[in-house]
């Protein structure tokens, strides 16, 4: 059993760069706060981890129907708002506690991810961005106009803290980041054995015309696809309104959608990992562009502009494709420097 | 009242009508969707305080300066970034996203955040109907009608404008009848972006003058284009007056109505869209239907 285990790990992750990157990354993100302790550096780490969270749910709906989703804050700014409204308790009786308001608070992002849907499953294209990037907005206004509920531009402040310490709150967000990621990988695996909606998302996003004609009810897939990534995103919203202790109007903003999208295809699109290595590259170099604070954003976009023009597939697609190459006969993926396959000694040139 | 929601429904759209007609222009012809266009109308009405309030030039020669600056820069961008990635669309997307920042920051930078405000070309007001119009509404107006009219000559009677409206329709057909694809691209582009100079010429007088000033129509010229059906000339003006109307309307009879207004206009595009999938005058492409 262990032994077979370890020929598993040995065959599908070790061999696999790609893989073992994650996996050693990964283990690193779990030994940090035993080196780091400065508050600075997890509270950064923190935020990463609920973006990463929040960049691959964009992926799961965007990358994998080809739904693109502009308005992606909108289920954050919803499980945000959602969450602190139940955690003061203001409307609606007692204080929520902490692992409560969240998954509502998550739920309440699938009912917004469902609400974008029935607009979202008639339009295609362009026309779906722009229709999802009306949402957030919409609900911005409406935040403004009531400000006894919502608490207008500055928001509902003073809810619960995660935890006491921050390094509580890292292992937290780091938990619940690695469970949603594992997740939605699963869901989108189009190789997996278990589930089959890898395989269908990737059917609609390749032909949608024929995933229909091969009778797959394709407009249940995409409901699923803004059910399931509506639900991450929210969890993304709760975790962050509890850390930052308020949920204001800047969840819902133009820029945090846009910044899923940055994140996402700067990293690589339709990927997974993709959204995961690009939070991590720019969320942190944002952070230690605060040094020059008027050249921050000056730079930051200077950088997605020139990593797009060379790299269009996005930055970790590009490495991969250094780093692996797919067997031309038995589609098993090595390392670059094999002459010939592992597997079937095909040669690779 | 009325006169009131009047007279600001013909500005205001008259403004949105050239942002969106640009926008649609692209779109329509090269099939992208170019989300720095409000950042040239930004640009052009920084040139206007540059030229005007910092140099002190005529206003006639500081609308020519910044509008062919502004256009300049547009077919500048559109060599150096977009014509280069133009197959991947959401690298499209976000390149010129991108590129709107890097402007906004630029101009942080050199202006700072600091408010300000270009001096009108024309004072004094015309009294219609007991409505008092500022001269320079009737500006506005008058030069965005001007523009759209000459534009929609340009489309419909020239041979300019057939090789464009033939490129927009197919572009590969269009290239075997002997039209120089790139160059039209490149022609729409500085049209586009002239359009979009011109707006910003036009409003740079009435309003205050910031950096972020671009998101606002940003998100306007979006609805506008999807509402009127992306790529139609014709929907993205009809479309720019709707939508215009609305706006005007919620700030004009409800309280709170300055915070809706957007909301408003975004409500009105979404319920067009759940009807009318394809836009008001949009067209459905027998290979794009789902």
């Amino acid at each position: 059993m262990l032994s077979r285990l370890f020929r598993d790990f040995q065959g599908d992750v070790i061999a696999i760069p790609g893989r073992l990157i994650a996996v050693v990354f990964f283990a690193l993100l779990f030994l940090i706060p035993l080196f780091v302790q400065q508050p600075y550096v997890l509270r950064t780490l923190i935020f990463a981890n609920m973006f990463v969270i929040f960049a691959v749910s964009w992926d799961f709906i965007s990358g994998y129907t080809g739904q693109m989703n502009f308005g992606h804050a909108l289920f954050f700014g919803v499980a945000a708002y959602t969450s602190a409204m139940l955690n003061r308790g203001a409307p609606l009786g007692p204080d929520w506690p902490i692992w409560a308001s969240i998954p509502v608070g998550a739920l309440a992002g699938t009912a917004a991810g469902v609400i974008m849907c029935l607009p979202a499953l008639r339009l295609r294209g362009p026309y779906l961005a722009l229709v999802t990037l009306a949402f957030p907005l919409i609900l911005t206004g409406i935040i403004f106009a009531n400000t006894q509920f919502t608490g207008g531009e500055l928001g509902i402040s003073g809810l619960d803290r995660i935890s006491e310490s921050r390094t509580v709150d890292y292992y937290v967000s780091l938990l619940v980041m690695l469970v949603s990621v594992f997740i939605m990988w699963k869901l989108t695996d189009a190789r997996s054995g278990l589930v089959r909606t890898g395989i269908i998302l990737h059917a609609i996003r390749e032909d949608e015309i024929a995933a229909r004609a091969s009778g797959i009810n394709t407009i249940r897939y995409k409901l699923f696809a803004f059910i399931v990534g509506g639900f991450f995103a929210g969890i993304a919203g709760g975790l962050y309104a509890h850390f930052m202790r308020i949920a204001g109007p800047s969840t819902l903003e133009l820029t945090l959608s846009f910044q899923a999208i940055i994140w996402t295809v700067f990293g690589g699109i339709v990927s997974i990992y993709g959204p995961v290595v690009g939070v991590y590259i720019l969320y942190p170099m944002m952070e230690f562009l605060r040094v020059v604070p008027e050249f921050r954003m000056l730079f930051f976009a200077g950088i997605v502009v020139v990593i797009l023009l060379f790299m269009p597939e996005g930055i970790a697609v590009w490495i991969r494709d250094k780093l692996e190459r797919e067997c031309p006969r038995c589609k098993l993926t090595n390392v670059w420097w094999r002459r010939t396959c592992r597997a079937c000694s095909t040669s690779l040139y | 009242m009325i006169e009131g929601i009047v007279v600001n429904t013909l500005v205001r759209g008259g403004v949105y009508a050239l942002l969106a007609l640009g926008f649609s222009l692209i779109f329509g012809v090269a099939r992208v969707l170019q989300l720095s266009h409000t950042a040239f109308y930004m640009l052009a009405a920084y040139g206007i305080f540059t030229f005007a309030d910092l140099l002190g030039w005529d206003p006639i020669w500081s609308i020519l300066a910044s509008i062919i600056i502004t256009t300049g820069l547009g077919l500048l961008t559109y060599k150096l970034f977009i014509d280069r990635v133009r197959e991947h669309h959401v690298t499209v997307m976000l390149i010129t996203l991108a590129l709107a920042i890097v402007f906004q920051e630029i101009m942080l930078i050199f202006f700072t955040g600091q408010y300000r405000s270009a001096p009108a070309f024309v004072t004094g007001y015309w009294e219609i109907i007991g409505v008092k119009v500022a001269y320079q509404h009737l500006l506005i107006f008058a030069g965005a009608l001007v523009v759209l009219v000459a534009v929609w000559m340009l489309l419909s009677k020239t041979k300019l404008g057939i090789a464009i409206r033939a490129t927009a329709q197919d572009t590969e057909i269009a290239n075997l009848m002997g039209i120089n694809v790139s160059t039209i691209l490149l022609v729409v582009m500085g049209i586009a972006t002239g359009l979009a100079a011109v707006a910003g010429v036009l409003v740079a007088p009435t309003l205050v003058l910031e950096p972020h000033m671009l998101w606002p129509p940003f998100v306007m010229v979006m609805a506008i284009i999807t509402l009127g059906g992306l790529g139609s000339v014709k929907g993205s003006i009809v479309g720019a007056f709707i939508l215009a109307l609305v706006e005007v309307l919620v700030v004009y009879l409800l309280p709170t109505g300055a915070f809706l207004k957007g909301a408003a206009a975004l409500l009105v595009m979404v319920i067009v869209l759940t009807v009318r999938p394809e836009g008001l005058f949009g067209v459905v492409f027998e290979e794009e239907r789902l």
